[in-house]
């Protein structure tokens, strides 16, 4: 069973806030899906290499120039920001 | 047309020769929808008055008797976790749910270049994650067959409105069988295409490794047709490639179709089973040869899935921070910023969304990061082995698309392992990064069973071949 203490960090290092209620229900959910992940310790896997995209792929690059093909209208971004400033997307300070 | 089952091609000939017009054809669905979607709830979003403007474009284009390209006038929905400019976009999600999107995903735009009509945006499992649409924050969508039973999810929306004829082309997208479960439960075609096949620009990521836009439409047919439409190397997504030239030597005596063990399992619907058997037969009476083959990691498929996926959304998904954009608590003054992290994503995303994001953390923190997240990524490698070795036997794979036919409303929702395990069959192939194929192949009590049929990496064209075969 994955502890409270855990739950709680886990929570943190997402940013998700959770109220007490939800700390132990996600202790218990959390503990049912991971007793069921470790099926794959039945797995031989010492020789095998990881995949993390299933097709062979390179590094794309580009030379860091605005791509005309993509027109957004800032404007448009800018509408969606909640706290905005003189154009500015404004931030709480984080310094006292 | 009242009411009628239209295909695509059926339409482009109808308009050409002028039995109905465009407009015409767009009042009788948006109508339908008005009158039948308060009972199935597919649509979160409807584009009334634009999808009639485009409808007015294409009959004077008609009238001046130009030619109008193939999907000119097909009623069309897409799923809302893709991005139509202008129109809101909330990934079923309350923290997206007054976003409206600034562009339009790279399938969207070349939907439009052909002139489709976009009728409204369907709604799905939040941020996509779910198997039933009842993890929408906004309400759950009903099957069209048997409104106490869930669409299946998360494309439930776009296979609902498929089914209920809504409308005659839908997108949907597929990171561990979201296109394919939804199009079986509703009996429908579904498509995911090869990973890489399609854009994702403009697709609302959930795990990036694992996600892939498809058509799901009525007919094998109707599918081919978007699938040409949207396929391609895209510059905006350097995930996507070209697509192989189309080299179909395609002759049915020398195909070879794998039967795997491990997809007729305890657990499974006898009466699906069936239909699945009968349906490799039909094949069989086609002169197709057909032999047992095994996939010996299959039992690993899911769990090894849901360490992947979580842990590519809990990455993906911290960009709804408050900040940017999406639902925020920024404009209480007292907060800190920490605050508006928390609360703001705390409040916004729903109970699974968060369960997800919970277990990815975990799975890529320290300490736990080889257990989990490292041995997943191997045992992946593994579930793609099998299938290249699976692949040098035969030329496709055919397995039930859902161990079972459409589940009721609420039963599953309370247990999400349940709800998981309703995945078993699909996850395999978004692992492999495969093309597979849901097509209808009989009903249990008035409920659609599925047939899935998986190919080689790029071989979708041959598997839309296949999948034809078996509806001809």
């Amino acid at each position: 069973m994955m502890s409270k203490k855990v739950v709680k960090h886990v929570a943190k290092l997402a940013r998700l806030g959770l109220t007490e209620k939800e700390i132990t229900k996600f202790q218990k959910e959390l503990s049912k899906i991971l007793d069921y992940i470790e099926k794959l310790k039945e797995v031989e896997i010492s020789k095998v290499e990881p995949t993390s995209h299933s097709i062979l792929l390179k590094n794309v690059m580009r030379s860091d120039e605005v791509n005309s093909k993509v027109k957004i209208q800032e404007s448009k971004l800018m509408d969606l920001v909640p706290e905005k400033k003189e154009g500015y997307v404004k931030v709480k300070s984080i310094f006292q | 047309m009242k009411g009628e089952k239209l295909t695509i091609k059926g339409i482009h000939q109808a308009l050409m020769k002028k039995e109905f017009s465009a407009l015409e054809l767009t009042k009788t669905y948006l109508n339908r929808i008005k009158e039948k979607d308060k009972e199935i709830s597919a649509f979160l979003t409807i584009n009334e008055e634009l999808a009639l403007s485009q409808a007015k474009a294409i009959d004077e284009m008609i009238a001046q008797g130009r030619e109008i390209p193939i999907l000119a006038g097909i009623p069309c929905a897409i799923k809302d976790n893709i991005l139509v400019e202008g129109m809101k976009c909330t990934a079923g999600s309350k923290i997206l749910e007054n976003y409206i999107a600034p562009y339009d995903a790279t399938v969207v735009r070349k939907l439009k270049e052909e002139k489709v009509i976009i009728l409204g945006k369907t709604n799905l499992d939040e941020f996509a994650m779910g198997s039933s649409t009842e993890n929408s924050a906004f309400f759950p969508t009903k099957n069209p067959h048997d409104l106490k039973r869930v669409p299946g999810g998360s494309s439930g929306g776009s296979a609902a409105a498929v089914a209920a004829n809504f409308c005659v082309l839908a997108l949907g997208s597929d990171t561990g069988g979201s296109i394919r479960q939804p199009a079986a439960f509703c009996g429908i075609v579904g498509l995911k295409p090869t990973y890489g096949a399609v854009s994702r620009y403009g697709l609302i990521a959930f795990a990036s490794s694992l996600d892939q836009i498809g058509p799901m439409t009525r007919t094998v047919d109707d599918a081919e047709i978007v699938f040409e439409v949207i396929a391609g190397k895209d510059e905006l997504d350097s995930t996507s490639v070209e697509f192989p030239n189309p080299n179909l030597k395609f002759e049915t005596r020398n195909l070879r179709l794998g039967i795997p063990k491990e997809y007729f399992i305890k657990g499974i619907d006898p009466e699906v089973e069936k239909s699945v058997k009968n349906a490799i037969r039909k094949y069989e009476e086609k002169g197709i040869e057909t032999l047992e083959i095994s996939l010996p990691h299959t039992e690993y498929a899911l769990p090894c899935y849901y360490i992947i996926a979580p842990s590519e959304a809990s990455a993906n998904l911290a960009r709804y921070d408050g900040i940017k954009y999406g639902y925020s608590i920024a404009n209480q003054k007292t907060k800190k910023l920490s605050d508006i992290y928390f609360e703001s994503r705390g409040e916004g995303f729903g109970a699974e969304v968060r369960r997800r994001i919970m277990l990815g953390t975990y799975a890529l923190s320290a300490g736990y990061y080889q257990a989990y997240y490292l041995r997943a990524l191997k045992v992946r490698t593994l579930i793609r082995k099998d299938f290249e070795e699976a692949f040098k036997k035969v030329d496709f794979i055919l397995t039930p698309t859902t161990p079972t036919t459409a589940f009721k409303l609420g039963e599953k929702i309370d247990d999400p392992l349940l709800m998981y395990l309703s995945d078993i069959f699909t996850v395999s192939v978004n692992l492999a990064g495969l093309p597979a194929i849901s097509i209808p192949c009989g009903k249990l009590n008035e409920l659609p069973i599925g047939l899935q049929i998986i190919g080689r990496p790029f071989e979708d064209r041959q598997l839309i071949k296949i999948a034809k075969l078996y509806v001809d």
